[in-house]
C-alpha cells in the first residue's frame, strides 16, 4: 500500500448471484408447503392419491351416474340404465315428504311449514348481531314461539286461561264456552296487569305494564286467529309426527327447555348454600355420567311408573323431558364457566352498590357470563342437534328413523337406495352441525375483537 | 398490670353453622330447610307412585330375577354362555363385550386421533387440509348416523361368503361378517411368552441404566442395538429352540360359508369402527389444542440449547401438552365408552343392549334394570373424573412450587 500503486479496483463486473429461491406466488407456494423435503413430497403424493380415491367415486355416484328420474326401483337397476348406477334420487323424491314430515296428515303439513317459516323469522334476526330488540325478539322465540308452536303443530284448543285451570287443579272446573273463555281471559288479564303496575309502576314507570297489556292482546289475537276458544286446529297425534319436523321439535324444545334449567343449575352449584349446592352438583354429574340413550330409557320406562297411575304422558312429551333435563346439565357446565370466568370486582361492586343477591346475578352477571359461553352453548346444542337422532331407538321416527323406515320399502330396493338416503340425511345433518359452528366461531371472534391488536 | 388472655371463641357452634347454613344467615337456612322438604315429598311421592303402578301391573321388585335363566341367545361372548344362563351372567356378558369394544375403540382412536392432529399441524398445506376435511365431516355427522351407514350401507353391500373380498388371503370380508385367521397355541407358546416378557424387561432396564448413566455422568450409550437384540432375538431364539408358538387356523371356503379361523361378526366391525373414526375427530382437535397451546417460547429456547427439532418436540412440546390434552383426552375416553351403548340400535350385544333392551323387555323390571345400567356408567364415569380431579390438582401444585 505504501509503495504507491493504486489500491485494487474491479474492472469486470461480478457475475450476479442466483435469485433467493421464490417463496411467493403459486412456484413458492408448492416450494414450501408442498414440496419441500422429501418426506413432504411423499405426503403430498400419497394425499393426492387418497383425495383421488375419495373425490372421485363421491362425485360420480352423488352426479354423474345418478339416476334423476323413475317411480320405482327399476329406473335405479343397473340393467335398465346400462351402466354402473350411482345415486337412487327418485327415492328420496319419493320419500321426501316422509323424510320431512313423517306421517303427518298431507292436508295439514301446510301448519308444519308454517311452524319452520315463522321459527326461521324469529331465529334470523337474533342471529345477527346487528339488529336491535333482541330482548323482544329473544322473548318471542323462546316464550311465545314454543306454545304457538305447539298450538299449530298439535292443534286443539284452549278450554280456559289461568281461573279454569285453577278451578280445574282444586276440582272445581265449569262447562267450558267461548263466552267464558274471554270473561277468563279478561279477569286474567286484568288480574296480571294490575300485578304488575303493582310491582313495577312505582319504581319503573308504565312502561312495564303498558308491554303487558302488549302482550296481552297479542295473545287475543294469536288466540283469534287460530280459534283457540273454540276447537282450534284439527289434533294430530304426535305418533303421526316424524321426519325432519321430529328432529327440529326435539332439538329445539331441547334448546329452550335446557337454558333456565342449565341457569339454575350453574346458579345452584355456585350458591352458598350447602344443600342447594350438594343438590346441584349430584344433578348435573348424575345427568353428565350417563349415556343419553340410558336416559331416553329412563324417561321411556321409568318415568311412568313414578307419576300417579291417572295420569299420561304422551311419548314425544317424556323424551322432550329426558333430553332438555340432560341438556340443562351440560349447559349447567358451560354457564359455570362463564359465572366462575366474570371477574370477582363485578361482585363486589355490585355488592358495594347495594344490589341484591338476585340484582347482582341477573344484573351483573348473568348478562356477562351468557354473553362468554355463547360459543360453549352453541357447541353443545350442536351436540344435543346430533343426539336427537337416538330417538329413534324409542321408536320415535326422527329424520334418521324415518330413513330408516323408508329403506324397509321393498318398491325401492335397490343396491344404492342405502347410499343415496344416507348421502341426502347425512348432507341435511351436516349442513346443520356445519352451519352452527361456523355461527359459533363468528361469536367467538366478535366477543374476543377487543383483544386481537 | 398484666391483662387476662381472654379464652378463645368456641369454635364449634360457628363451624356447625357454616357447615349447615353456608354464609346465608338464617333466612337462607329456612329456605334451604323448605328445599330439602321439597325434594323429601317429591321422592316420597315417587317411592309411592312407582309402588302402586308395579302392584298395578303384577310385577314384584327386587333383585331376584336375576338369578332367573335367561332363555335367549348371545350371538358373542367372551365367556362361556348359554340360553339356559342367568340374566346376571348375561349382565356379565354385556359388560364384558362393552369393555371389549371400549378398549378397542380407545385404541384406534388414539392412534387415529394422534395422526390426524400432527398431520393438522405438519406444515405440507395438503396433509393439514385433509386432516381438518376429516375432523369437519365427521365432527358435524351424528354418531349413531356413521354406526347405521358403516352398518347398513357399507358392510350390508358386501358380497355373500362365496365372493368374500380377501384381504391379502388371510382374512376374508363378507356380508355375514370378517373372517380372520384363529391363533393355536402350540407348544412352544410359554416358552415364546416367558422371552417375549423377557425381552421387554431387559429392554426397559438398559434404557434405564443408559438414561441414568446420561444423567449422572453426561455419558451417552448407545444401546438400540442391544435393545433390539433383547426385543426380538429372544423370541426368535424360543422359538427356534421350543417350536412354533402359534398354528394360525386359516379360514378356507367350504360350500357356502368358511369353515375354521375366527368370524367376527358384523355388528362387532361396525360399532369400533365408527366410534373410534368418530371419537379420533375430537381427540385430534383436542391434542392439536394441546399442541398449541405451549409457549412459542419454549420451542425456540429448546432450539437455543442445541436441541433438534424432533427432540424439542420429544422433550418440551409434549411433555407439557400432555398436562392440557390428558384431562380432556380422558373425557373423550369416557364419551366413547358411553357412547358404545349405541350398539342397541344395531343389535350389537353390549351392556345396554342385551341388559336393558332384551332383559328389560323380557321381565319388565324397569326400574331395577335401569337403575344397575345407569349405575354402571355412572360409577365409571365418576371413578375416572374422580382421578382426572386428582391429576389436575397434581399438576397445579407442581405448577405452583
Amino acid at each position: 500500500m505504501s509503495d504507491g500503486s493504486p489500491a485494487f479496483v474491479r474492472t469486470a463486473l461480478v457475475p450476479s448471484r442466483p435469485p433467493p429461491v421464490v417463496t411467493t406466488g403459486l412456484a413458492g407456494f408448492l416450494r414450501t408447503r408442498l414440496f419441500n423435503s422429501p418426506f413432504n413430497i411423499a405426503l403430498t403424493i400419497l394425499c393426492f392419491v387418497l383425495l383421488g380415491l375419495v373425490i372421485t367415486p363421491t362425485v360420480k355416484f352423488m352426479l354423474i351416474d345418478a339416476v334423476w328420474h323413475g317411480s320405482d326401483r327399476t329406473a335405479c337397476l343397473e340393467s335398465r340404465v346400462g351402466h354402473p348406477v350411482g345415486a337412487c334420487w327418485p327415492f328420496i323424491r319419493a320419500k321426501f315428504a316422509q323424510l320431512i314430515y313423517g306421517f303427518y296428515p298431507e292436508d295439514q303439513r301446510w301448519r308444519a311449514n308454517l311452524t319452520f317459516a315463522l321459527a326461521a323469522l324469529l331465529l334470523a334476526p337474533l342471529l345477527v348481531p346487528r339488529i336491535p330488540g333482541k330482548a323482544i325478539n329473544a322473548a318471542l322465540f323462546f316464550v311465545a314461539f314454543p306454545f304457538v308452536a305447539f298450538f299449530l303443530l298439535h292443534g286443539g284448543g284452549l278450554n280456559g286461561f289461568l281461573f279454569y285451570w285453577l278451578a280445574n287443579a282444586a276440582g272445581q272446573a265449569w262447562e267450558p264456552s267461548v263466552v267464558r273463555f274471554w270473561i277468563d281471559f279478561g279477569l286474567t288479564a286484568a288480574v296480571v296487569i294490575a300485578g304488575v303496575a303493582w310491582i313495577f309502576a312505582r319504581r319503573e314507570g308504565l312502561r312495564p305494564v303498558l308491554l303487558a297489556v302488549v302482550a296481552f292482546v297479542a295473545t287475543a289475537a294469536v288466540i283469534l286467529s287460530m280459534h283457540l276458544d273454540r276447537e282450534g286446529l284439527q289434533p294430530v297425534d304426535t305418533r303421526q309426527w316424524g321426519g325432519l319436523l321430529v328432529t327440529l321439535v326435539v332439538s329445539v324444545t331441547g334448546i329452550v327447555a335446557s337454558m333456565p334449567i342449565g341457569i339454575a343449575l350453574a346458579l345452584g352449584r355456585t350458591s352458598k348454600i350447602p344443600v342447594l349446592k350438594i343438590t346441584s352438583v349430584a344433578f348435573i354429574e348424575f345427568w353428565r355420567g350417563v349415556p343419553l340413550i340410558t336416559v331416553l330409557f329412563f324417561a321411556t320406562y321409568m318415568l311412568p311408573l313414578f307419576l300417579p297411575g291417572d295420569f299420561t304422558i304422551d311419548a314425544l312429551v317424556r323424551v322432550l323431558v329426558g333430553t332438555a333435563l340432560f341438556a340443562g346439565a351440560y349447559n349447567a357446565e358451560v354457564i359455570r364457566g362463564g359465572l366462575l370466568a366474570v371477574p370477582r370486582g363485578q361482585t363486589e361492586a355490585a355488592n358495594a352498590l347495594g344490589l341484591s343477591y338476585w340484582k347482582t346475578t341477573g344484573l351483573i352477571m348473568l348478562p356477562q357470563a351468557l354473553r362468554h359461553v355463547i360459543p360453549g352453548l352453541v357447541n353443545s346444542f350442536i351436540a344435543l342437534f346430533k343426539d336427537t337422532t337416538l330417538v329413534l331407538i324409542v321408536a320415535i321416527f326422527d329424520l334418521l328413523g324415518s330413513l330408516r323406515a323408508a329403506f324397509a320399502d321393498p318398491n325401492w330396493a335397490t343396491p344404492t337406495t342405502l347410499f343415496t338416503g344416507f348421502a341426502f340425511t347425512g348432507l341435511i345433518y351436516w349442513v346443520g352441525c356445519f352451519g352452527m359452528s361456523r355461527y359459533s366461531l363468528f361469536v367467538e371472534r366478535r366477543l374476543n375483537a377487543h383483544r386481537q391488536t | 398490670m398484666p391483662v387476662e388472655l381472654r379464652k378463645p371463641p368456641l369454635r364449634f357452634g360457628t363451624r356447625l353453622r357454616r357447615l349447615l347454613l353456608g354464609d346465608v344467615g338464617w333466612l337462607g337456612g329456612l329456605a334451604q330447610f323448605a328445599f330439602v322438604a321439597l325434594l323429601v315429598w317429591i321422592g316420597h311421592e315417587i317411592v309411592l307412585n312407582a309402588h302402586d303402578n308395579l302392584e298395578a301391573q303384577h310385577i314384584s321388585s327386587g333383585l331376584g330375577f336375576l338369578s332367573n335363566s335367561a332363555g335367549f341367545a348371545v350371538n358373542q361372548s367372551l365367556i362361556r354362555y348359554s340360553e339356559s344362563d342367568t340374566y346376571l351372567r348375561v349382565f356379565v356378558v354385556g359388560l364384558l363385550n362393552t369393555v371389549l369394544v371400549s378398549v378397542i375403540g380407545i385404541v384406534f382412536a388414539t392412534v387415529i386421533g394422534f395422526a390426524v392432529a400432527l398431520g393438522r399441524l405438519s406444515s405440507n398445506w395438503l396433509l393439514s387440509r385433509v386432516c381438518a376435511g376429516y375432523v369437519e365431516v365427521i365432527r358435524n355427522l351424528p354418531l349413531l348416523f356413521q354406526i347405521l351407514f358403516w352398518y347398513l350401507a357399507v358392510l350390508g353391500a358386501l358380497p355373500v361368503p362365496r365372493q368374500s373380498l380377501s384381504i391379502l388371503g388371510v382374512g376374508f370380508l363378507n356380508n355375514r361378517g370378517l373372517v380372520i385367521p384363529d391363533p393355536i397355541p402350540q407348544q412352544g407358546w410359554n416358552a415364546f411368552v416367558v422371552a417375549v416378557a423377557a425381552g421387554i424387561c431387559a429392554a426397559l432396564v438398559m434404557r434405564y441404566y443408559a438414561r441414568r448413566r446420561l444423567l449422572a455422568k453426561g455419558e451417552k450409550l448407545t444401546v438400540w442395538p442391544y435393545v433390539l437384540v433383547m426385543l426380538f432375538g429372544l423370541p426368535l431364539l424360543s422359538v427356534v429352540l421350543f417350536g412354533s408358538p402359534l398354528h394360525w387356523d386359516l379360514p378356507h371356503l367350504r360350500g357356502f360359508n368358511f369353515v375354521g379361523g375366527i368370524r367376527v361378526i358384523p355388528e362387532f366391525v361396525a360399532l369400533p369402527l365408527a366410534l373410534s373414526t368418530y371419537t379420533a375427530a375430537f381427540i385430534a382437535e383436542t391434542v392439536r389444542a394441546g399442541i398449541l397451546s405451549v409457549h412459542k417460547g419454549q420451542m425456540e429456547a429448546g432450539a437455543s440449547l442445541g436441541l433438534s427439532r424432533r427432540q424439542v418436540m420429544r422433550l418440551v412440546v409434549i411433555p407439557q401438552a400432555m398436562r392440557v390434552i390428558l384431562p380432556p383426552l380422558t373425557n373423550q375416553y369416557l364419551n366413547l365408552t358411553k357412547n358404545s351403548s349405541l350398539a342397541v340400535a344395531i343389535g350389537y350385544p353390549d351392556l345396554f343392549s342385551v341388559f336393558a333392551g332384551t332383559t328389560l323387555s323380557q321381565t319388565g323390571q324397569a326400574v331395577e334394570i335401569i337403575a344397575i345400567t345407569m349405575g354402571v356408567y355412572l360409577a365409571l364415569s365418576l371413578l375416572t373424573s374422580a382421578a382426572m380431579s386428582l391429576y389436575a390438582s397434581r399438576i397445579e401444585r407442581s405448577q405452583r412450587a
